[in-house]
């Protein structure tokens, strides 16, 4: 029997980037907030100080900062015809652990989703008309827009001091930046990181072909900035050590840089790591929220009831803890019905490794960060006509080589033996003159009827609680994307210059053993009815209106962009509509 | 499971500030204004600094560990509790005890509670202080402060020690300075104690009054010289870098560690701004050494090699190649006062053990450096503490590896 805490106004399950955010934002409303989070506290002189925070053994591939599969796993299938198995190490995407989360070991490419991506379904219809889409294919609206959005993008941009180049500014398209992006109200905090000479390359290649390119948004800074919360934050040293590592030096942002100093002096602000949530508490209708009962690392569990819960975990553990809870109504894909597991979406990459003749090409790769690169986004979203092509979607093409890590950095060209003498004088040759790591097609992932999430009927967690169960594959419609792109990509690089390129278009089935992103979307998605989606406009639970879901689990379908800049625009989106309208009248913000 | 207690943030609606003149007795003990003034003045004096002990929950009610060179002394209880601490003194026994190192029953007080400097406020401030020490929650624990070995614990032993180092009185503003630079001298000397720390010490503990503010080590700690000494004070600081390091724990020149960031939280962050200014603008005007220094270094030395080459490695990703740090977050080690400092005591700490700086509400960031103990061996520390000590125009004796050594030993044996 778990013993009962006294009560709070609100619990954070889960302290990444969303559970700090709307830790901070409603501790300054006055609530009484704890958040409960499943990993250990991480602090930078701690955890991953400057003597080995670029261990690529420790972080890349023994993968430390990550949730352990002993501690729990996923099962995964292409499809129902299959049984799922659970994965014994993380492939496909990456489940990050304790206080950052996500946020802790990510590149920071802190990008904007465009103006149509919110209203997709909408917007393609009307473009191409009502039979243009597959019939299997269940993309929608957002039920938000992109201008209500933008101030909150502003502040998750300022939160984390984003260096970028405006493209467009109030609808003003400014020369460097992005000209397809939204109107932004403002340029960002601190100017574009300074791009190294194979992204420079590129840029001009493009140029040459007539797109236009621009750096990459990012959370590695490029100088070093205070944030409207008085955090200060380092500049980066381009040391290349960004994604599946912590940075030891305060130029990346995450919550430990932007919010956390700020959050740990709150009184009214309380963290308790190494605790896990196993259960979202309803009262007897059902229909209310009475907190969460959860697990020390002692295996004391407690309850800790609140007015308020946020659901703040990764994608897969808040459609979890959602199913678990009995909250809403499993999806089924066979009918169609229930929307919890429904719409989920990974991402679709691509690249080219491109060999370049060693006496005039050094790259010098390991001068990298997180975020550093140059892109186009020509073929992104809706920004080029899909009528002739046979699919929709797109995604930003760019030179955007994050690291020269060595046991990551050993592309050779095609026909040389695969170890022996010869081998190591081709990797010794190639190093400096290759183009091989970085996301060159970073592209949408479109919803489908028969990719979703549900419980494993034969797989448990310690807690004997069923682990989730992935059911994903790619469709036609992603494959003719990726191959679509990766040849818009791989002629850039022969307009660098390239004496090769090996094309490496995604291919399926689906690999969960073969990392893309860890941008899983979607299981409980944000929309304008409960007939379609598992939460409304503001993130709040159709079903439990004192249960808001944070987090790219609201995502209806993926863009061609990294989510993290959105993610935090919908935690602060979210966490005004609380403070400023929920708060006063608990129940409710959107009447079905 | 691990649980966070935020430090709670002390904020002033109003402050009420002494500027040092007496107050005549027989004011309202419960008069409002009488106990704010109380307050700020027991945040200047620091009182909690050693009567409360971390994490009790207990404000003032003693117990913590004082460390002198010659043993540990428990800070007594100074809640109003009537038997355990200080309810039932007079106000006369509490002026004494404050500013005359004699406690309730004549005894002799240890300089650890720095009536040395003490002895400098004004009756009426003393008053003050007392009626807010009157408001604060009893607390009954019983404290035996003396924990000295034999024949220290002798208070008597303390008579002999106040002839050659105490001189009592009440501070006397010197006219040819401006009021400013007064009320500076009056918190600086009195209240603020700089000097229990700063100031180097004979070997019987007692301040080397010719070297005031110049440095002293203690606590596993190099407190710094706070003269105007260009090179290892603060001579090259101006009156705003001063006030801004006390109030947020971090300037252009310095950010900091160890037991002045304790301070900075503790004091004087919630102190106010011209108060902070008048710290500075008396500190400015204390003589110092004459900021020259021997030669430094070559590089061409060994270690110097040696030191170059761990700090690319080591130090360069935060303090960056030309030593210049970055604002707010990782402070300078070019021409820096404290990497300069004669006794390299606080550098040796910081590289072993790693420090984190201080939150205050205006700089809450409170970046930390790593340890380095683990990884670095004594000649290593060595060569590259010389190698700051002797780069971007510093001058600094070299560190030897024996040195290190020593602050590992003695570090190891601290238990913080």
């Amino acid at each position: 029997m778990a013993r009962r805490l006294p009560r709070k106004d609100a619990v954070i399950i889960g302290l990444g980037w969303t559970g700090s955010i709307l830790a901070h934002e409603l501790t300054q409303a006055g609530l009484d907030v704890v958040a409960i989070e499943r990993g250990p506290w991480r602090d930078t002189a701690s955890d991953f100080p400057i003597s080995y925070a670029q261990d690529e053994l420790r972080y890349r591939l023994q993968h430390q900062l990550f949730l352990q599969p002993a501690q729990t796993s996923v099962t995964f299938r292409n499809n129902a015809g299959q049984t799922a198995l659970p994965a014994r190490n993380w492939g496909a995407f990456m489940l990050g652990n304790g206080v950052g989360g996500g946020g802790l070991h990510w590149n920071a490419e802190t990008f904007r989703f465009l103006p149509s991506d919110f209203v997709l379904r909408s917007h393609l219809t009307q473009r191409y008309g009502d039979k243009f889409l597959p019939e299997d294919m269940t993309i929608q609206d957002w039920g938000v827009t992109f201008a209500d959005l933008e101030p909150h993008y502003d502040e998750f941009e300022y939160l984390c001091g984003t260096s970028g180049t405006a493209g467009n500014v109030n609808g003003q398209i400014l020369e460097g930046g992005n000209p397809f992006e939204g109107p932004r109200s403002r340029p960002y905090p601190t100017p574009a990181q300074k791009q190294g000479y194979g992204h420079t390359l590129f840029a001009e290649a493009a140029k040459q072909l007539g797109y236009k390119p621009y750096p990459q948004p990012s959370g590695n800074l490029s100088q070093s900035y205070t944030n409207p919360l008085g955090v200060t934050l380092g500049q980066c040293t381009f040391c290349g050590f960004c994604e599946w590592f912590g940075c030891a030096n305060n130029s990346k942002a995450t919550p430990q840089t932007t919010i956390l100093p700020v959050l740990l002096r709150k009184p009214n602000f309380e963290a308790r790591t190494e605790s896990e949530v196993t259960r979202i508490n309803l009262d007897r209708s059902g229909k209310w929220a009475t907190g969460v009962t959860y697990v020390t690392s002692s295996g004391e569990e407690l309850e800790q009831p609140a007015d308020l819960v946020l659901l703040c975990a990764f994608q897969l553990f808040n459609v979890q803890l959602l199913l678990l809870s009995g909250i809403g109504t499993p999806y089924d894909p066979q009918t169609g019905n229930g929307q919890i597991g429904r719409n989920f979406t990974h991402q679709t990459m691509s690249s080219a490794v491109a060999f370049f003749d060693k006496d005039k090409y050094n790259f010098n790769p390991f001068i990298a960060s997180g975020a550093i690169g140059m892109c186009i986004d020509e073929f992104n979203g809706d920004n080029f006509d899909h009528s002739q092509l046979g699919f929709v979607g797109g995604g930003y093409i760019g030179q955007v080589r994050t690291n020269g890590r060595p046991l990551e950095s050993m592309a050779v060209p095609s026909g040389t033996p695969a170890w022996g003498l010869k081998w190591k004088h081709a990797l010794r040759d190639n190093y400096l003159s290759s183009m091989t790591l970085g996301g060159a097609c970073h592209a949408s992932f479109q919803s489908y009827r028969d990719v979703y999430l549900d419980l494993d009927p034969t797989y448990k967690d310690r807690f004997g609680r069923p682990l989730m169960r992935l059911t994903i594959d790619l469709h036609d419609n992603e494959l003719k994307m990726s191959a679509f792109l990766t040849d818009k990509y791989a002629e850039i690089l022969k307009q660098m210059g390239a004496k090769e390129v090996i094309k490496q278009p995604r291919k399926g089935p689906y690999d969960v053993t073969d990392y893309q992103t860890s941008h899983l979307c979607g299981g409980a998605i944000m929309g304008e009815s409960p007939d379609n989606s598992a939460i409304n406009r503001y993130l709040q639970s159709w079903d439990v209106p004192n249960l808001f879901v944070q987090g790219a689990t609201a995502f209806p379908q993926n863009a061609g962009y990294n989510p993290t800049g959105t993610v935090g625009a919908l935690a602060f989106w979210s966490a005004k509509a609380i403070v400023l309208q929920y708060l006063k009248n608990p129940g409710p913000l959107v009447h079905a | 499971m691990r649980s966070l207690a935020p430090l709670s943030s002390v904020l002033f609606a109003s402050l009420v500030v002494s500027a040092g003149g007496a107050v005549a007795d027989g004011i309202d003990k419960q008069d409002f204004k009488q106990i704010e003034r109380g307050r700020y003045l027991s945040i200047i004096g620091d009182c909690a600094a050693c009567h409360t002990l971390p994490g009790s929950g207990h404000d003032l009610a003693g117990g913590r560990a004082i460390e002198t060179p010659f043993g540990v002394i428990l800070a007594p209880n100074i809640t109003p509790d009537p038997t355990t601490g200080i309810g039932a003194w007079s106000d006369e026994e509490f002026i004494n005890a404050m500013t005359a190192g004699t406690g309730r029953n004549g005894a002799h007080l240890y300089p650890a509670m720095p009536y040395t400097y003490y002895t400098k406020i004004t009756r009426g401030d003393a008053l003050a202080i007392r009626a807010y020490l009157n408001t604060v929650p009893a607390v009954q624990n019983p404290v035996e402060p003396n924990q000295l070995p034999f024949p220290l614990n002798i208070r008597a032993a303390m008579k002999v020690w106040n002839e050659l180092y105490f001189t009592p009185g009440t501070f006397v503003p010197n006219p040819n300075k401006s009021a400013e630079w007064n009320r500076g001298a009056y918190l600086a000397e009195g209240l603020g104690h700089c000097g229990l720390c700063h100031t180097p010490k004979t070997l019987l503990g007692g301040d080397k009054t010719a070297e005031r503010l110049r440095g002293y080590a203690l606590q596993g700690w190099f407190a710094a010289d706070i003269t105007s000494d260009p090179r290892r004070g603060i001579g090259g600081w101006s009156v705003d870098d001063i006030a801004k390091y006390l109030k947020t724990g971090h300037s252009q020149a310095s950010i900091a560690t160890g037991l002045m960031a304790e301070t900075i939280g503790q004091s004087t962050s919630n102190m106010n701004d011209a108060d902070l200014r008048a710290i500075a603008t008396y500190l400015k005007d204390q003589p110092g050494r004459d900021g020259t220094a021997a030669d430094p270094v070559p590089p061409e030395q060994s270690a110097m090699k040696m030191g170059a080459r761990i700090y690319a490695d080591e130090c360069s990703g935060c303090h960056v190649s030309d030593g210049k740090g970055s604002a707010g977050l990782f402070p300078p080690l070019a021409k820096s006062a404290l990497v300069q400092q004669i006794d390299p005591t606080s550098l040796m700490h910081v590289v072993l053990r790693g420090a984190r700086s201080v939150a205050t509400d205006a700089a809450p960031t409170a970046a930390a450096m790593p340890q380095f103990a683990w990884l670095l061996k004594d000649d290593e520390v060595a060569a590259v503490l010389t190698y700051i000590r002797n780069s971007w125009g510093n001058a600094a004796p070299a560190v030897s590896a024996d040195e290190v050594g020593k602050a590992r030993r003695a570090l190891a044996e601290r238990n913080e």
